[in-house]
């Protein structure tokens, strides 16, 4: 049985720097690779309804003919679905989670 | 301290022991999970602990009749939080199994790999889990440390932290490519010296030894009778692991189950601090040789039949029965989760034992209790 073990691995950090970061002062670093925001660009889509139909919680509601695409933050749990599945790569995953939601309703794009 | 009658006086009032009730959980500052035990105990050693469980039932087994097989993925890998990557594979080898789906060996050794991290990963949160119950705060912070690189590693190489998200039927969704697989070997070489600091306080240090060794023995022929599955079996000195079957990439590694002959508490965080290096060494092997080619095929048609898939998750086997009708929806969907075939012994263990020891117990089963109600 040995003694002092733990005394070893923290003399080791005394001297490290914080592992931890001073949020929010310090922003995260996003991770490349990362499923983070789910960002829709309003040009290219055509409102074919594919990633509505292929999302599997239902966060995406397309309608074709009001032309109007819509998300509701609270239930998408960014698989990346609907950006595998659309036909003009309207739909993008960006590495940073982006700002907390402050609303329950649906966010119109 | 003298009695009365030491000193020559009768004893005046003799109090019998009674016994009381003490409610743990499922709120309590040592176990996040929720499960509840009534422990009865007589001054501080516990006579019985009577459990209950169903407080984080979803239903999710349920919801294989509503959502596409397809789909069911991403609840497969919800069904645990910890261990949620492997859900996902065991699910998708099912599906294909009744499909005949030739799944590309490329997918089947990045399932390995993930698979592994998904293992490192639910280890060191247990680890840290373990020093807080003995009281250790600055281990359970070191554990966590190291527990963070693995995670980046996974967030880097599948998307999610937690949810990776990466398992699909036919394959995988991601790929990692030579500069990934460079970083994570070098990543994981840190993580085995961080690894090796941390363990050798777990396994060496006295504090913690006092708290660990000779708690909770199990023995071999209870283990087996008892139907533990995982570290807590191998622990008592049964070689059992799901991985010798050889399902994703395991029959192309070389590896034995590690286990131990004492079968108490020390030995059971022996055996998962050895994992640890265990799964590192065979995420190298994986990687070492991993074949060049696709990563997914397409997947046309609808399942039909019954098949269950075993697969060994950090705490142990897991069983996933599935049957299908033909159609896009599964009819039964049927999970036996490790926690569930722990909790036996868990209940063996407890009485008899001080009431200080009932975390740490309760800890060495590793329970997920949100798997086992899913």
């Amino acid at each position: 049985m040995a003694y002092f073990q733990m005394s070893r691995l923290a003399l080791k950090w005394v001297f490290a720097k914080p592992v931890t970061s001073r949020y929010p002062f310090e922003p995260r670093q996003a991770i490349a690779g990362s499923r983070g925001r789910l960002v829709f660009t309003r040009d290219t889509c055509v409102y074919c309804t594919v990633c509505a139909k292929k999302c599997p919680t239902g966060a995406l509601v397309v309608n074709r003919a009001q032309k109007r695409w819509t998300i509701d933050r609270l239930l998408c749990i960014t698989c990346g679905y609907c950006v595998e599945a659309c036909p003009k790569e309207s739909l993008e995953l960006t590495t940073d989670h982006g700002s907390p939601t402050v609303t329950k309703d649906r966010e119109f794009c | 301290m003298p009695a009365l009658r030491d000193w020559g006086m009768p004893a005046l009032v003799t109090l019998p022991m009674s016994r009381t009730i003490i409610p743990f959980g499922p709120q309590h500052p040592v176990l996040p999970e929720p499960v509840h035990l009534d422990l009865v105990v007589e001054d501080e050693k516990v006579i019985e602990a009577r459990p209950s469980i169903g407080f984080v039932h979803r239903g999710l087994e349920k919801l294989v009749e509503k959502k596409d097989y397809v789909e069911f993925v991403y609840i497969a890998e919800r069904i645990c939080g910890i261990c949620s990557f492997i859900p996902g594979p065991t699910y998708c080898q099912a599906i294909e199994a009744l499909m005949n789906i030739p799944v590309p060996p490329r997918a089947h050794y990045l399932r390995t790999v993930w698979g592994e991290l998904s293992r490192i990963h639910s280890h060191l949160l247990w680890l840290g889990l373990m020093a807080d119950a003995v009281g250790f705060e600055s281990l359970f912070m070191h554990s966590w440390r190291v527990r963070e690189k693995v995670l980046n590693i996974i967030e880097a190489t599948t998307g999610g932290r937690v949810i990776f998200g990466s398992c699909k039927i036919g394959g995988v969704r991601r790929d990692i490519g030579a500069d990934a697989i460079r970083q994570m070997l070098a990543d994981l070489k840190k993580i085995e010296q961080d690894t090796r600091d941390i363990t050798r306080v777990f396994l060496d240090d006295s504090s913690v030894k006092d708290r660990l060794c000779g708690v909770g023995v199990l023995s071999r022929q209870d283990a087996y009778e008892l139907g533990c599955v995982g570290p807590m079996l191998r622990a008592s000195g049964v070689a059992q692991d799901m991985r010798q079957l050889g399902y994703a990439a395991f029959k192309d590694l070389d590896f034995e189950p590690i286990t131990r002959t004492e079968g108490d508490s020390y030995a059971r965080c022996a055996a998962r601090c050895q994992e640890i290096f265990q799964s590192i060494d065979l995420i190298r092997q994986a990687l070492g040789k991993i074949p060049d080619g696709e990563i997914a095929v397409k997947v046309t048609g609808n399942p039909n039949g019954e098949f269950m898939a075993r697969t060994e998750q950090p705490r142990g086997e897991v069983a996933y029965c599935i049957k299908a009708n033909g159609t896009k929806n599964l009819q039964r969907f049927r999970v036996r989760t490790p926690t569930f075939a722990n909790l036996p012994a868990m209940l063996k263990l407890l009485p008899g034992c001080d009431l200080a020891d009932v975390p740490v117990l309760v800890l060495t089963i590793d329970p997920c209790i949100s798997c086992t109600e899913r």
